[in-house]
Formats: structure tokens, C-alpha cells, sequence
């Protein structure tokens, strides 16, 4: 094993029971001089508690604008082999499903050009290669497209949109989380490769109520799964799990709505009541189903800490067909899209997310600039108060409305 | 747009960014309304300005960068 570097501080990172970055990045560094300064700088920098890392600057690939994430050593005479460190996004297939053969393509460009370090995948969703310099770029580039792969988004663009394994792999899927996803991701090419928007955008598309995408938390735009009539029931499997566990301790009583209850005649759902939060489904998911009339809710408005802290997504429209709109394209939703970065573009300031800029002018005016009625459903959190505030409003006699 | 019109735009945009080269990082969408208003009276939309902008990076005129946000810069 390289040991250009003493590492004490990353070998205490090898002795967990995970598996550990450090091991393979060690790994990496047997077979690319490049990753072994990377292991001098990164050991520096947990000695002097301090990250050694510039990024940004003029690094991409011609006409594009996102898919490269600049990154530099601020030790350069001394971590040589890191100087430069770009990161490569590549835009992941929908619900991440590769076959061996072209992973093996992808991780042969990284051998050949880069660092032999990947992140699958990074927090936006796209495929990372990591550790790659200015002059190799372009190289790396035309490879990837030659497979029929092309890079993600960074910058300020839309970024890779993302979604879970949905239909694909998942009996909780409400619609179809990838083929929206991949819909999206090519009718927005310009946006992400080409940045024009004030700061970043994310969609996340999550089938149901778990969304595994975490979107309502990381995406802009997320489009997560429910359904509009009841939970299936299975009466004969809720008994049998009656027989392996205490159903009041792990399913009704953690019921958010307490809109369940089990006994003598089976379990019992107030459906009118259920925020469709999945917990009885994912504790019985033989005895449980969502229901058949599946869609989305689509939410606005989430984003890490960055200027004005975290948010979380608010509900913008309660109840999406998206297999009706799916007939058409996805015309409505793009639609809408259009609208939401238009607002934006005209009244949004530099660094400003959407979420941001809704709590900057409010609700209201976001709303009616983007033609969408108010409705009680438009929550700031679920079972919260929905914080478009009506009036009681008496119309008098003779006067104009 | 006409071949001409546009070429004025293209034109337009890579001087506006060299004549504020080290003194400004402009943002394509500060692009997008420079020339809304320059070119207000031909007609121009916001979607010619935004493939006029797609041109110029395609052909190597003009190359994105990012500090904070990205920008349009002319290439070093």
C-alpha cells in the first residue's frame, strides 16, 4: 500500500465496522499518484481542522455551462497531484439502474484520466467523477457522450433532476416517478447545461409518501407520490400481523392522524382523516396498500442553510394527475414550471432560491402571478395551518366584487 | 430576428462583456435584460437573447465561470 504520506488521524477512519472513504481512497492512491497527494492534503486538513479546498473558477466544457464543478488545491506546490481536482457530474438514468458493462466504461475513463474516485451519487443524484484536471475535461467529456451519457447540472441551473426507483422496483409508487423524471430532464436540456436562472433549481421526484429522493427537504420543486381514495386492506394478513406484534404499539398509535384503530371487526381507517404518511404501510406492507387512484402532491419551495437557513417544501398543488398529464407530454406541469421561473427570473435577486423568494413577497402575489387559486390544501407543513389567511367577506348590497 | 439583427445582438453582448472585463461578472440573466432594454425597439425577446447567449458559448466566444453564481466571460 502507498504510504507517500503518514496518516494518522484517516487510519483512525479505517477501524469502524463500515466501510470506510479513507480505505478506498487508499486503494485508489495504489494505482494514481493524484489520489495519494490527496491523501496528504486531506490528513493535513483534519490535523489543522481547516479545508484546504478553492472551488469555483473557469473550468467546463465547451458550450456548457454546468456538469463541472471546479475544484483546487490552495496547497499546490505541495499536494501537486491535486492542484486541480475538478469534479465531473454525470446525469444519472432514472432511478439509478446501469448495466455492468457501462459502469466498467465509466470507471475506466476515471482509471485512465482521473482520480479512479467516484461518488454514486452525489447529493443531487448525478454520477461524481472526481479528481479530474482542466486538460482532460474535454477528453472525458466526448467519451461519456459517446456512451450516451451527458453531464448533470451545477451552477446556476437547473441541476440533474432526480427520482426514486419508483414503478421500476417499488409497490408504493403512486405514479411514474422515472419516466417524469426523464420527461423533465430532456425537456429542460438548455436549462441545466446552460446556466440562466438567479441560482440553483432542483426537482425531485419521490413516489410516495417516504420519498426517498429526500425532496421535500433538497429539491426546489418536489413531486412526491399519494393517492386520493382509500388504503387497501388485506383483513386476513393485518391478523396474521396482529399475531407477530402489538398493532396498537407499532401501527395505530403512531398513526400522526389517529385516524386507525384495530379490534374485533379488523382495522378500521378513517381515510377522510390519513395524511397518507406511509408508516402503516411500510409496517405492514402485506396487509396494507396505497390506493389505486395514485398522483402527487407538488410542493415549492426547499433548500439547505445557505442564506436564510433551511426549508422545507410547501404544498403548492395538493393533488396531481400525472398519469393524465402524462398523455400530453407533461404540458401542465411544464407549464406550471414555466410560470415559477418566470416570477423568479423577473423578481428574484442573485443567490435567491424560489422558497426564498415566496417568503420575501409572499404567498399571495406568488400565486397570482402564477394563476393558481389559493386552497386550504397549500400547507406550510402537514396537518399544519395553511398559511393563505381568508376573510370573512360580506358582500353588500349595490357593491362591485 | 433576421440574420442581421442578430448578429448586432451577438455583437452587442461580447462588447458588453469586454468593456466591463475585471469590473464585472455578469450573470446571463443581467445579459438577458441588458439587451431587453438595448434592444427594445427591434422586437428582440428574452428566448432570441437567451440562443444568441447559447450561440456565442457554443462557438467559443464567450465561456461560462463560477464564483458564487455563474457569469459570462470572454475566453482567457
Amino acid at each position: 500500500m502507498s504510504k507517500k504520506y503518514q496518516t494518522p488521524l484517516l487510519d483512525e477512519l479505517k477501524k469502524g465496522k463500515w466501510p470506510s472513504f479513507v480505505t478506498e481512497i487508499e486503494r485508489a492512491a495504489e494505482k494514481s499518484e493524484m489520489t495519494d497527494d490527496l491523501l496528504g492534503q486531506v490528513e493535513q486538513s483534519y490535523k489543522e481542522r481547516m479545508g484546504h479546498w478553492k472551488h469555483g473558477g473557469m473550468v467546463g466544457v465547451k458550450g456548457y455551462g454546468g456538469g463541472i464543478v471546479g475544484r483546487f488545491s490552495d496547497l499546490p506546490e505541495k499536494y501537486p497531484g491535486v492542484k486541480e481536482f475538478h469534479t465531473i457530474r454525470i446525469n444519472q438514468p432514472s432511478g439509478f439502474f446501469y448495466t455492468s458493462d457501462i459502469l466498467r466504461k465509466i470507471v475506466d475513463i476515471g482509471d485512465k484520466h482521473a482520480s479512479s474516485l467516484y461518488n454514486f451519487h452525489g447529493s443531487t443524484g448525478d454520477i461524481q467523477m472526481l479528481g479530474v484536471k482542466t486538460s482532460e475535461l474535454e477528453t472525458i467529456f466526448q467519451q461519456l457522450v459517446s456512451f450516451g451519457f451527458d453531464l448533470g447540472g451545477s451552477g446556476s441551473a437547473l441541476r440533474t433532476p432526480s427520482c426514486c426507483v419508483g414503478m421500476a422496483r417499488c409497490e408504493f409508487a403512486n405514479y411514474d416517478a422515472m419516466n417524469i423524471c426523464y420527461n423533465i430532464t430532456q425537456a429542460f436540456q438548455d436549462e441545466m447545461h446552460r446556466p440562466i436562472f438567479n441560482y440553483k433549481f432542483k426537482f425531485k421526484f419521490s413516489g410516495c409518501g417516504n420519498d426517498c429522493t429526500a425532496s421535500i427537504a433538497r429539491a426546489d420543486l418536489s413531486v412526491i407520490g399519494t393517492w386520493k381514495d382509500n388504503i387497501r386492506i388485506d383483513q386476513d394478513m393485518v391478523k396474521e400481523y396482529a399475531k407477530k406484534m402489538n398493532l396498537h404499539k407499532y401501527v395505530t398509535s403512531k398513526c400522526p392522524t389517529k385516524c386507525m384503530s384495530y379490534g374485533e371487526t379488523g382495522l378500521k381507517i378513517d381515510d377522510s382523516n390519513c395524511s397518507k404518511c406511509m408508516h402503516c404501510i411500510n409496517v405492514m406492507p402485506k396487509a396494507l396498500r396505497p390506493g389505486v387512484k395514485g398522483g402527487a402532491t407538488i410542493l415549492l419551495g426547499s433548500k439547505a442553510p445557505m442564506v436564510s437557513g433551511p426549508r422545507l417544501s410547501m404544498v403548492l398543488v395538493p393533488f396531481y394527475d400525472v398519469a393524465e398529464d402524462a398523455k400530453n407530454g407533461y404540458q401542465w406541469f411544464r407549464d406550471l414550471i414555466g410560470k415559477i421561473w418566470e416570477f423568479w427570473d423577473e423578481y428574484g435577486v442573485s443567490r435567491e432560491r424560489v422558497g426564498e423568494l415566496i417568503q420575501r413577497v409572499g404567498i399571495g402575489n406568488f400565486l397570482e402571478a402564477i394563476g393558481l387559486e389559493p386552497l386550504p390544501e397549500m400547507v406550510s407543513s402537514p396537518r399544519g395551518n395553511p398559511f393563505v389567511l381568508y376573510e370573512d367577506y360580506v358582500e353588500v348590497d349595490g357593491e362591485q366584487g | 430576428m433576421t440574420d442581421e439583427t442578430k448578429a448586432q445582438l451577438e455583437e452587442a453582448i461580447v462588447n458588453l462583456i469586454k468593456e466591463f472585463t475585471n469590473r464585472k461578472r455578469f450573470k446571463p440573466g443581467d445579459i438577458v435584460k441588458e439587451m431587453e432594454m438595448k434592444f427594445s425597439a427591434s422586437g428582440i425577446t428574452k428566448d432570441d437573447i437567451k440562443i444568441a447567449i447559447r450561440d456565442l458559448t457554443d462557438s467559443g466566444r464567450l465561456i461560462y465561470g463560477y464564483a458564487g453564481g455563474s457569469f459570462l466571460s470572454l475566453p482567457e
